[in-house]
């Protein structure tokens, strides 16, 4: 036994206090609370504990590893950063559902079967529905409300596929599935909508720009890293996830290449980022899954920092599409300099973090011989810096001036900023520091003269692209417009039932059996 | 705060540009002073990576441009 207490829990029961406290009282149990868990997580042993029989089954809390240490690592580290920049905000629903929504994500990380799994999962799915409704305009009620259905779904699939696969193997233990059968699919197509696969995606850059500035920090993080948690425990080497994965990093670029919104932008940019990691899943050697693990962690550090940055923004502008910004590195240099930072370690610059994690995956691709996968990662690996590294900061901060003068974000935000740039730079320069923790051992370098110059000569004539297209007039125009993505079917589909609904309801009643009909 | 900022000078966005310029040479240069390992052969060949981001991201906005927006361009209140 161990003398530490379920890390969920204290997010649980914190968030049950949070309420009743006030102002100094309630901000300091706010940050306190991701303090003693990270605490609780170094008192925890590996091993299986925190074990209740119910019906048939046993449900286990604590299935402790070196894995699902690191995703409680980074949890952990990032409620702390994301609490402190929305310490300010005098929102009990946002902090509540915020906690609760960590907390949960702690307990799908650190359950042992699938049913308790599934529990978290849909409390995640409702409290991260309530951080985007806690904008409270009518755009993120609508877009919320997509979200939740568009996760039910996921969430029904997920729970279909765990009683077919129980009722096939007797075990409802969460491990190793693999790709056998109806029930294996239906797990992955549950996980695989939270991890925003092609198609299934849409809700991801419909919802996150929709939420509150602070509110979407949370959300970006632990909804698509738990599904990728999830999916290096059930389905490590299945061969179609590479396959997956490679289009996620491929096809978001070009939305995001012509994406306004400058918070979609990162919206795009993370579902390629994801796809990094699910192709390592795929490939599924230790050194991608090291890869995969590793890019989780820097990533939510980087993908975090970018989306602080431009929460800042939004927060002292009011603006955030790239037609109204630009110049904001004459009022904001703190904020302009941690973004470049976010857009350094995004691009996997050397001595920044995301160069020390995604290096893995691409060498492991390359190590495969899988010719096809490489080009794309390494397209992709120029695109996100085309995006992200470049794009993002360009815009807001440099461009043309938009005149706009404010001041620098509150101290909180600051700080935050500030601890994931800080964490950005260490794990690039002490890549042992985060190697040290991951599932397999690590016997790889990524700092090697010929790998160095490879990636800066990839990323600097990506620049030149840019630049030239820029100094030349060919760079697309920003423009206020929306960019159609696969939503429309949904969107527009509603729409069509609901007509039908109100004028011929046995028609509507057809076309959902006909849309089922296509679907099946 | 006063206007005059580092960009706003025509000549220090000019002398950032030659500096970047500059290193866009020696990164070719570097090239064939650095030994290769390489999973594939295209790796090795003379500035590989080089070539390959600037066509992968000029094929990127130019598909961008002119072939995604065109299709799902819409007006910003198209859903409402």
């Amino acid at each position: 036994m161990t003398s530490a207490i379920p890390p969920a829990a204290i997010f649980i029961i914190g968030a049950l206090f949070v309420p009743f406290l006030k102002g100094k009282a309630k901000q300091v149990t706010l940050l306190v609370i991701p303090l003693i868990t990270f605490l609780d997580l170094l008192l925890m042993p590996e091993g299986s504990y925190w074990v209740i029989h119910f019906l048939d089954y046993d449900i286990t809390f604590g299935r402790v590893d070196k894995l699902s240490m690191v995703f409680g690592y980074i949890f952990t580290i990032m409620s702390f950063i994301s609490i402190l920049y929305a310490i300010h905000v005098k929102d009990d629903m946002q902090h509540v559902a915020a906690l609760l929504y960590v907390g949960s994500a702690l307990g799908a990380v650190f359950v042992g079967d699938f049913l308790s799994l599934f529990v978290f999962l849909e409390i995640m799915t409702i409290t991260s529905t309530c951080i985007i409704w806690s904008r409270r305009t009518e755009a993120s009620y609508s877009a919320g409300l997509r979200y939740i259905l568009v996760h039910i779904f996921g969430g029904l699939c997920l729970l279909a596929g765990i009683l077919i696969h129980a009722h096939q193997t007797g075990s409802i233990e969460f491990g190793l599935i693999g790709l056998n059968g109806l029930g294996s699919y239906l797990i992955l197509l549950g996980f695989g909508i939270n991890c925003a696969f092609p198609v299934l995606h849409a809700w991801l850059p419909d919802a996150y720009p929709e939420a509150s500035i602070t509110g979407t920090i949370f959300v970006s993080v632990f909804t698509t890293k738990t599904a990728v948690y999830a999916l290096v425990r059930s389905y490590p080497g299945t061969e179609a996830l590479i396959a997956v994965g490679a289009l996620m990093t491929v096809f978001p670029i070009f939305f995001a290449v012509i994406e306004n919104d400058l918070r979609k932008v990162l919206a795009y940019s993370l579902i390629n980022q994801v796809g990094f990691m699910v192709v390592g899943i795929g490939i599924g050697t230790e050194l991608s899954l090291n890869g995969s693990v590793s890019h989780a962690f820097t990533n939510i550090l980087f993908e975090g920092l970018l989306f602080l940055c431009m929460g800042a923004v939004m927060h002292q502008t009011g603006k955030i599409n790239a037609t109204d910004l630009g110049g904001l590195y004459k009022s904001m240099p703190l904020t302009a300099a941690f973004c470049i930072v976010g857009a350094a370690s995004i691009s996997a610059f050397p001595l920044f973090s995301g160069f020390v994690s995604k290096s893995m995956i691409i060498s492991a691709s390359g190590h495969g011989g899988m010719t096809v996968v490489w080009f794309m990662l390494l397209f992709a690996s120029a695109g996100v810096f085309h995006h992200a590294g470049i794009k993002i900061p360009f815009f807001a901060f440099f461009s043309h001036d938009s005149g706009i003068r404010t001041k620098e974000p509150p101290l909180n935000m600051l700080i935050a900023m500030g601890i994931a740039a800080f964490l950005c730079i260490f794990i690039g320069v002490f890549p042992g520091s985060l190697y040290s923790i991951l599932p397999y051992p690590v016997d790889f370098e990524p700092y090697t003269a010929s790998h160095v110059l490879n990636q800066v000569q990839l990323l600097f004539f990506s620049a030149l692209a840019f630049c030239l297209l820029i100094l030349a007039g060919i760079y697309p125009a920003e423009i206020r417009a929306i960019n159609l993505d696969a939503d429309w079917f949904y969107r527009k589909g509603a729409k069509v039932f609901y007509w039908l609904a109100s004028r011929r309801m046995p028609w509507a009643v057809l076309f959902v059996i006909s849309v089922g009909f296509v679907i099946y | 705060m006063k206007e005059g900022h580092f960009f706003d000078k025509p000549q220090n966005v000019k002398r950032f540009l030659m500096g970047f310029y500059i290193s866009l040479v020696l990164l070719i240069v570097a090239d064939f002073f650095v030994p290769k390992h390489a999973d594939f052969p295209w790796e090795s060949f003379p500035s590989f990576y080089a070539t390959y981001g600037f066509v992968a991201c000029v094929g990127l906005v130019l598909v961008a441009k002119y072939v995604l927006r065109p299709l799902v361009k819409r007006d910003e209140n198209y859903y409402d």
